[in-house]
């Protein structure tokens, strides 16, 4: 029960990160597709897999020869910095103190950016094209391949959280490839608030355990964790709308 | 080398965003390591460092950018 509880927590955490993740690379690959076409586009894609693979195959093995005691704790911090991160822009971002995030922008900046290039230089413009894709892919990437492995480290569930974030990226990768459209729709703002609060509260729980805190509950405490930042956030995002409001009117 | 740098640059992002949310993050972290090295037999007195101060850090960080504005 409680080893499920943990996966499922980690397996929705590294499904919801890669859905954000997975969505901002395709923005960047299709612009890259449609200013240059497919081919700069997908060997700058691939390349970045291959660099992302060879990072896994070559740091996989390093991490199981750290002391777990240690690696909880290099790994909370570092979850920490990450989710908070994610969870302070989403709190902003749905108080209305800074703009969503928009694919759809993204996707005309990247563009035009690309047009630019090639009115500039055409002739290196595939290689440039090429290099946006790789970038996009290896970047976005990395934090899925960090995820995965951050919660999951230690745990035995680095199979069932691997195929989670993999299942998002294929399922965004399909949909991209069948509209040809960046996923304007999908509710970034709300999924990067659900992932900040998840990967905060692994964060705050492996940096406790690897000071040697023994939290009430065990595993239990991330979901604890979880409804405490959760509530935090949405308090937080209740009190600066309200200022706002008060502020406008 | 230019290239190099903006990849660190980038890859530092991946953590560090707004500054003051990573220095406060790290000084609660420090603060629970120092309570957990000098109070071994109370390490929930770290626990609670860690949980209170991270959410304290989380509303006055998002406060104090209200403010900024």
């Amino acid at each position: 029960m409680i080893v499920s509880l943990h996966a499922g927590s980690a397996m929705t955490a590294a499904f919801l990160a890669s859905l954000v993740e997975a969505v901002e690379a395709l923005t960047i690959v299709l612009a890259v597709a449609v200013v240059r076409g497919w081919r700069p586009a997908g060997l700058g894609a691939i390349a970045g897999l291959v660099v992302l693979a060879v990072i896994v195959v070559a740091l996989g093995p390093l991490l199981d020869r750290v002391p777990l005691h240690w690696l909880q704790l290099a790994i909370g911090i570092l979850l920490l910095l990450f989710g908070m991160r994610w969870l302070r822009k989403a709190i902003l971002r749905a108080a209305g103190l800074i703009p969503l995030h928009d694919e759809a922008a993204a996707f005309a900046s990247e563009t035009a950016e690309l047009r630019e290039q090639a009115r500039r230089d055409a002739q290196r413009l595939d290689w440039l094209a090429g290099l946006a894709s790789f970038k996009a892919v290896l970047l976005e990437g990395l934090e899925v391949v960090f995820i995965v492995i951050a919660v999951s480290a230690g745990r035995g569930v680095l199979i069932p959280v691997s195929a989670a974030a993999l299942a998002a990226c294929l399922l965004v990768a399909l949909i991209g490839l069948l509209v040809h459209r960046p996923l304007a729709r999908v509710p970034e703002n709300m999924l990067k608030f659900a992932v900040g609060v998840m990967l905060s509260a692994f964060g705050l729980f492996w940096t406790g355990e690897g000071f040697g805190v023994a939290w009430p509950g065990a595993d239990l405490a991330i979901l604890a964790f979880i409804a405490l930042f959760l509530g935090t956030g949405l308090a937080a995002v209740a009190l600066l709308s309200c200022r706002e409001a008060a502020a406008a009117s | 080398m230019k290239a190099l740098a903006a990849s660190l640059a980038e890859l530092v992002g991946l953590f560090v965003e707004d500054g003051a949310l990573a220095l406060a993050i790290i000084a609660v972290v420090v603060l629970a390591g120092i309570a957990a090295a000098l109070g071994p037999a109370a390490p929930w007195l770290s626990g609670c460092i860690l949980l209170f101060g991270c959410l304290g850090v989380l509303i006055l960080n998002v406060m104090k950018a209200k403010r900024r504005r």
